[in-house]
């Protein structure tokens, strides 16, 4: 067999060279969306100010341009590479690994219902499917992180089904913006979320007293709004603990039990270990 | 051990309420009540200790990590390296407390609860931690989904600080610290605790190769301690009531009281905290019983990455030896309790689920394994199941145990593998009880799919 002279490149035939393609070319870099005021922008660097190093702040800042937004845009990803001095990959490939970023417009309210085995067993997946053709149509049930109404509207709410929401005493649980309603049936679910929608805001059985999801995710942040109607301080308030969660500790109280005595004082402190 | 020759002292009383012991008292997370009832008094305690006698007294006291490995958090915290005065070498880094506040394997509530009634002995819990690793700067690290937890933890914080017990010269002692509550963003992996500081540094939760461990390469390649809530929050009660106390409770190798989470078809569901090796009789009585008096069917001693146990179990001892003695795990104590009205193989289809979506995608054998578990329990729980099915989940879990990074895929393989082994002829009923599926072999498939659309499979239209 002989082989051809020359080399390969030269030997090519013409058609196969590539011909140049047109890509439209890339938008210039936008000024970030000016939803991003001076009030996001001092808050930026507060947050960043409490880490030994800056790119610790992607996730509460992920959280904060989904508070002014209602869900992470590209205009919130390009903020906060720009303010971390990441790529947009970077922050992109962040943003979509975890679930409580939403990539698409929310609703007013997020209503998200465990569904683990132990709350589904218990009744969650009766809730979840219950809430999908309330919220949807029997015909045309609402999918996972759909939207009734439109999104950013008062009373739309945003659907979803949950992972263990590690409240498994208090099972089925549901969480409405992240604060627990315990033990849930299918009628309380669907009361729920008729009182949302009417622009209600029932009182969740523990936690603070209900707002809507970019206020929550503002409060992830580590923010809360100064002129904000529930300050600080009140929110923290609400029951120490759910009935279920001190079962133990009363039984105890009632039957007189308890860990053995410790000593008056503080005993003595090992010797200190010798030196290897 | 202080204390080698003397027998493990069961503690007389069933519930043993030392973290859980606060959480009844009005307003039981300010400030104002956790001092009343005595907190913050070990941090004079320990600051007039050497940070090494801290880290020794909490060898002797035989705590181990209440996270789910039950690793003995003293051994961890000598891990970290100090400084030998040379300035070079990983003692000369910053040391960082880390606190894994992740909570959210399937039946798992008990830092929720604590962070929410008593934040206050966590940090306490931290500040000690940090003292006795020297660490100045700890992050808390709590799953976004727990909001009211993170509200209660932040105003800790502010409340601690305002009373001098965070800052700069704590006390009066020269030591400084500074505590941030950071929230997650919902992703299970990221209580693996090198996928929690993968996100804490502000990347994808996936974990890392071990070794190097945090030990000497954590958070920002330094020196790390990451332990979990219940442990750290038991680290002041240690300072105060010595070793020996601790020790007074539980068994040898696994001492002292732990919060008992207690979930699913029992009557009084709770939490309750009892002394190291209690037992499901002993639990289910406390709890009044199974729900309805319907008859237990199985159950995990501590969440669902736990191999399943049965009505056999009942007497097994629930400390990290018994558990796995009996072929399981202590995991996270997180006790779910199902009664006969469940189906094994739908149960265990909820957890492969879950498994799949939280997989984080790093490792192939958990990644596509989860993926065509799940599959294949969906089919059968459809009605759709074969007999070679049991044979194919068993396969697929073989070779995801031990061939991923982390622990995710060997948890995701425990429910499938122990439901087989003691309900297979569940599985083996459920199957026979479906009519015959004429499941098309992939090469009919492809002749019919050519056939229905009229068109040759050959890709993308040109």
């Amino acid at each position: 067999m002989t082989l051809p002279g020359g080399n390969p490149e030269s030997n090519a035939p013409a058609h196969v060279t590539p011909t140049e393609r047109e890509f439209p070319s890339p938008p210039e870099p936008s000024p970030v969306s000016p939803v991003f005021d001076e009030l996001t922008r001092a808050r930026t660097k507060e947050i960043i100010s409490l880490y030994p190093q800056s790119r610790s702040a992607l996730l509460p800042l992920l959280h904060l341009v989904q508070s002014v937004e209602g869900f992470v845009s590209q205009d919130g990803i390009r903020y906060c590479a720009e303010a971390l001095e990441l790529s947009t990959a970077e922050v992109s490939a962040v943003a979509t690994f975890y679930t409580m970023y939403k990539r698409s417009p929310c609703g007013e309210h997020l209503v998200s219902v465990c569904t683990n085995t132990l709350c589904a067993a218990l009744g969650g997946d009766d809730i979840y499917d219950r809430l999908r053709t309330h919220l949807g149509s029997a015909e045309r049930p609402l999918a996972h992180e759909e939207t009734a109404g439109e999104p950013g509207t008062p009373g739309s709410i945003t659907l979803e089904h949950a992972e263990c929401l590690a409240a498994c005493d208090l099972g089925p649980v549901l969480q409405v913006n992240y604060e627990y309603f315990d033990n849930q049936t299918a009628d309380s679910a669907v009361e729920l979320v008729d009182a949302l929608r009417r622009g209600e805001r029932p009182q969740p059985t523990r936690g603070a007293p209900l707002t809507d999801l970019r206020t929550v995710e503002l409060e992830l942040a580590g923010f809360v709004e100064d002129d904000a109607v529930i300050g600080e301080t009140t929110r923290v308030e609400g029951p120490s603990s759910a009935i279920e969660s001190v079962r133990g500790a009363r039984l105890a109280e009632d039957n007189g039990w308890a860990a053995p005595a410790m000593p008056d004082e503080p005993p003595a402190m090992p010797a200190l270990p010798e030196k290897k | 051990m202080s204390t080698p020759e003397k027998e493990p002292v069961r503690a007389p009383d069933p519930v043993t309420p030392v973290l859980t012991r606060r959480w009844t008292s009005p307003r039981s997370w300010s400030i104002d009540t956790y001092e009343q009832l005595g907190g913050y008094s070990s941090l004079r305690t320990a600051f007039a200790a050497h940070p090494d006698q801290l880290i020794q007294l909490v060898k002797d006291s035989g705590l181990r990590g209440r996270g789910g490995a039950g690793f003995p958090t003293g051994m961890k915290w000598g891990f970290i390296p100090q400084d030998d005065g040379s300035g070079t070498g990983p003692g000369a880094k910053p040391k960082y407390l880390v606190i894994n506040a992740d909570e959210g394997e399937p039946g798992t509530c008990k830092d929720i609860p604590t962070m929410m009634a008593d934040p206050h002995s966590l940090i306490e819990g931290c500040i000690v931690t940090s003292y006795a690793i020297r660490a100045h700067f700890c992050a808390i690290y709590v799953r976004g989904e727990a909001l009211h937890c993170i509200r209660r933890l932040r105003a800790a914080v502010r409340e601690a600080k305002a009373r001098g017990y965070l800052g700069t010269d704590i006390l009066g002692s020269g030591f400084d610290l500074e505590i941030v509550v950071h929230a997650g963003a919902g992703a299970y992996i990221c209580g693996e605790e090198t996928a929690l500081l993968d996100s804490l540094e502000g990347r994808r939760g996936q974990p890392r190769l071990k070794p190097p461990f945090p030990a000497t390469s954590g958070l920002y390649a330094s020196p790390t301690v990451v332990n979990n809530v219940e442990t750290i929050a038991s680290v002041p009660a240690i300072v105060t009531g010595g070793s020996d106390w601790f020790r007074s409770m539980g068994r040898e190798k696994s001492p002292g009281p732990k919060i008992y989470s207690i979930s699913g078809h029992v009557e009084r569901p709770g939490q309750y905290e009892a002394p190291l090796g209690i037992t499901l009789r002993e639990l289910l009585e406390l709890a009044g019983g199974m729900k309805d008096g319907i008859p237990l069917k199985f159950w995990t001693p501590g969440g669902s990455s736990t191999p399943l146990l049965t009505a056999e179990h009942l007497d097994v001892p629930l400390d990290f030896e018994g558990a796995a003695e009996a072929g399981s795990m202590l995991g996270t104590t997180a006790v779910q309790v199902f009664n006969e009205t469940v189906s094994v193989p739908w149960a265990v289809m909820k957890w492969t689920e879950f498994y799949k979506h939280e997989s984080c995608g790093k490792c192939t054998p958990c990644r596509e394994g989860t993926y065509w578990l799940a599959q294949v329990l969906q089919r059968m729980v459809r009605g759709e199941g074969t007999t070679e099915d049991i044979d194919t989940l068993v396969d697929v879990c073989d070779n995801i145990l031990g061939r991923s990074f982390c622990a995710l895929g060997d948890g995701a393989t425990s429910p499938i593998t122990s439901a087989v082994k003691y309900f297979r002829q569940e599985f083996l009923d459920l199957i026979a009880s479906q009519p015959d599926v004429e499941r098309l072999e992939q090469l009919t498939d492809v002749k019919l799919a050519q056939r229905t659309n009229g068109t040759a499979l050959s890709g993308a239209s040109a």
